[in-house]
């Protein structure tokens, strides 16, 4: 059992959550309540990573990464290392491909919203922030909740994109389900097999959490 | 006092035709009636703020909420209005005490806990504060929603049909709430609905909105009499609507006496003495005699004075008025019996109305003021 890469898949999954939920909440608000245009083009490409294969886009991503890109230069110069092969740039790009499991559910639980009742929060004297913060996000939530529990359980899983963006640095970007390959390929399978094991019960634990926590709230407002 | 009325002028050509401009005064109520896409809905969320013709003026409370001449645009929540939606529209994930507070964050937290239970106690729901929407029945929720509205000092009131969502027998009680509320308040209200029930019972005014333009727009008395008004009195024809006060009621009878400006009439029916009611007599119901012959089964002969005689409308009917002392009673009789009862402004008849013909309802709101 690789618990270093336990630790980098555990970390990377976290900090994905922590970065795009206040990404999807406004993101998935926007698109839910508002119409503007080329909006639908926009949602389009929200969707974009769940249809390009994983080797597309760790590819662009790395284009992007790289020192010789505005992006990959700026990093360097702030951080004084590479963006491409480095834990920040595995989160950056575990954010962008998870951009459409927190977005979709969180703008469907938006739009879920009753106009009447937004609008009753409006008459209510409640300012747009207030009606954003008091009511829409808390009815929000188990949507909320879903994209953050679906995002963490995907970045876990995710393979493809971290392997070409991230490469197998040990204790840096080598996560799980890299360390999983990694021992398939050494002919180490009894360790492979503890380390899918692992991720089987993360998996399961996960989707119990997600249907117990939904039920609760769905329960209490009946 | 009429700094607080409200002034409404909306005008647009599309997507929703818009043409509409009208006056309601404090302790007035208004009913906004007419058919499905009237516009009716969209005047009220215009006066709320919610929806924003091409051309608004609203003015209430003493302050302007819009005027697009003047480039004024208040937002919804800065438009001190209690609106009650036609489907609640509560919060399902705060308690009924928390839908109330929501509308109290202009004030202090320490007041707005005993300012949401004053609230819920006034519409009787004290003991179900901390109930969730969907543990309340569909009439204590729209109570809710009433006691929401009228938590904030509302400088208007505004009612989406109200009763839409609940059965007959919840609807009774629910006017009488919102009567009661109403009273409570020294705002004007406006009311939108298609129930003719809900305006005898609740309105002072009327609106008739047809195409999002305004068809009439007078006292429920003066609109109930005119004939040339479809959707309003489709159902049962003109007629003479008064308000009125229960003298007696005679149990043995089955009959209830009201006083009215005028006299005593007798309608069949129930109710304590003293309610005051909300009386409609079809104008198809009127008998006119000039003389009378004995042994006569109506209750009611009226004795009064011709004041008008309309031309004669669809089907050869006439609109006759006869003044029995203040109130005016329109009879609904053809041009043959104008002809042989000789009926002009000044003769004197009998008018006799059955007491079975006279609808009463308990009047749920504050008096017309004139």
């Amino acid at each position: 059992m690789d618990w270093q890469a336990f630790r980098v898949s555990l970390s990377l999954g976290l900090w994905t959550v922590a970065l795009l939920v206040p990404v999807g909440m406004w993101a998935g608000h926007v698109l839910a309540t508002r119409t503007f245009r080329g909006k639908a083009i926009l949602e389009a490409a929200v969707a974009i990573p769940l249809l390009l294969p994983p080797t597309v886009l760790g590819f662009y991503l790395l284009t992007v990464f790289s020192p010789r890109s505005t992006l990959g230069a700026l990093f360097e110069r702030a951080a004084g290392a590479s963006l491409a092969f480095s834990f920040p740039g595995l989160v950056l790009a575990s954010v962008f491909i998870n951009l459409p499991f927190v977005i979709q559910p969180i703008q469907r639980a938006f739009e879920a919203i009753p106009a009447d009742v937004r609008d009753a929060a409006a008459c209510c004297g409640l300012s747009p922030w207030q009606r954003f913060l008091r009511i829409e996000v808390p009815l929000a939530w188990p949507g909320t909740l879903t994209a953050m529990i679906l995002t963490f359980a995907h970045t876990l899983g995710e393979f493809g994109v971290v392997l070409m963006v991230g490469g197998n640095l040990p204790g840096e970007t080598r996560t799980l389900s890299i360390a999983i390959y990694d021992r398939m390929q050494a002919f180490d399978d009894h360790s492979a097999g503890i380390m899918a094991a692992v991720l089987l019960v993360v998996a399961v634990a996960t989707l119990m959490t997600t249907t117990a926590l939904t039920e609760r709230l769905v329960k209490r407002r009946g | 006092m009429a700094e607080r009325t409200l002034h409404v002028t909306l005008r647009q050509n599309g997507p929703i035709p818009l043409e509409v401009r009208f006056t309601c005064g404090t302790g007035d109520t208004l009913a906004i009636f007419g058919p499905s896409g009237s516009g009716k809905t969209t005047v009220l969320r215009s006066i709320a703020g919610l929806y924003r013709p091409a051309e608004t003026v609203v003015r209430a409370g003493g302050e302007t909420w819009s005027d697009t001449a003047a480039g004024v645009w208040v937002p919804p929540h800065r438009r001190h209005v209690g609106f009650v939606f036609q489907d609640y529209a509560l919060f399902p994930h705060l308690t009924a005490a928390g839908n109330v507070a929501a509308a109290l964050t202009d004030r202090p937290r320490g007041e707005r806990e005993a300012r949401a239970e004053a609230c819920l106690a006034q519409v009787h729901l004290q003991g179900k504060a901390s109930r969730r929407p969907h543990e309340l029945s569909g009439g204590e929720r729209q109570r809710v929603a009433l006691a929401r509205a009228l938590a904030r000092e509302p400088a208007v009131l505004l009612l989406d049909e109200p009763f839409a969502a609940v059965d007959r027998a919840v609807r009774r009680h629910l006017q009488d709430e919102v009567a009661a509320v109403r009273r409570s308040l020294d705002v004007p209200a406006v009311l939108v609905t298609h129930d003719l029930e809900d305006v005898v019972r609740l309105a002072t005014h009327v609106l008739l909105l047809d195409g999002g333009r305004v068809v009439a727009h007078d006292t429920v008395s003066a609109l109930m009499r005119r004939p040339d008004l479809p959707g309003l009195v489709d159902a049962a024809g003109p007629g003479t609507v008064f308000d009125a006060v229960v003298h007696r009621h005679d149990h043995e009878r089955g009959v209830i006496e009201l006083a009215f400006d005028g006299g005593v009439i007798v309608a069949a029916g129930a109710a304590q003495a003293g309610t005051r009611v909300r009386a409609r007599v079809p104008a198809r119901d009127v008998i006119l005699a000039t003389s009378l012959p004995d042994g006569l089964s109506v209750q009611n002969v009226l004795t009064g004075v011709v004041s008008t005689v309309a031309a004669p409308g669809e089907h050869d009917a006439v609109m006759v008025d006869v003044a029995v002392g203040g109130l005016v009673l329109a009879a609904e009789v053809t041009r043959d019996a104008v002809r042989r009862l000789a009926l002009a402004p000044g003769r004197q008849v009998h008018a006799l109305v059955k007491a079975v013909s006279i609808d009463v309802s308990a009047l749920a709101s504050t008096p017309p003021r004139s």
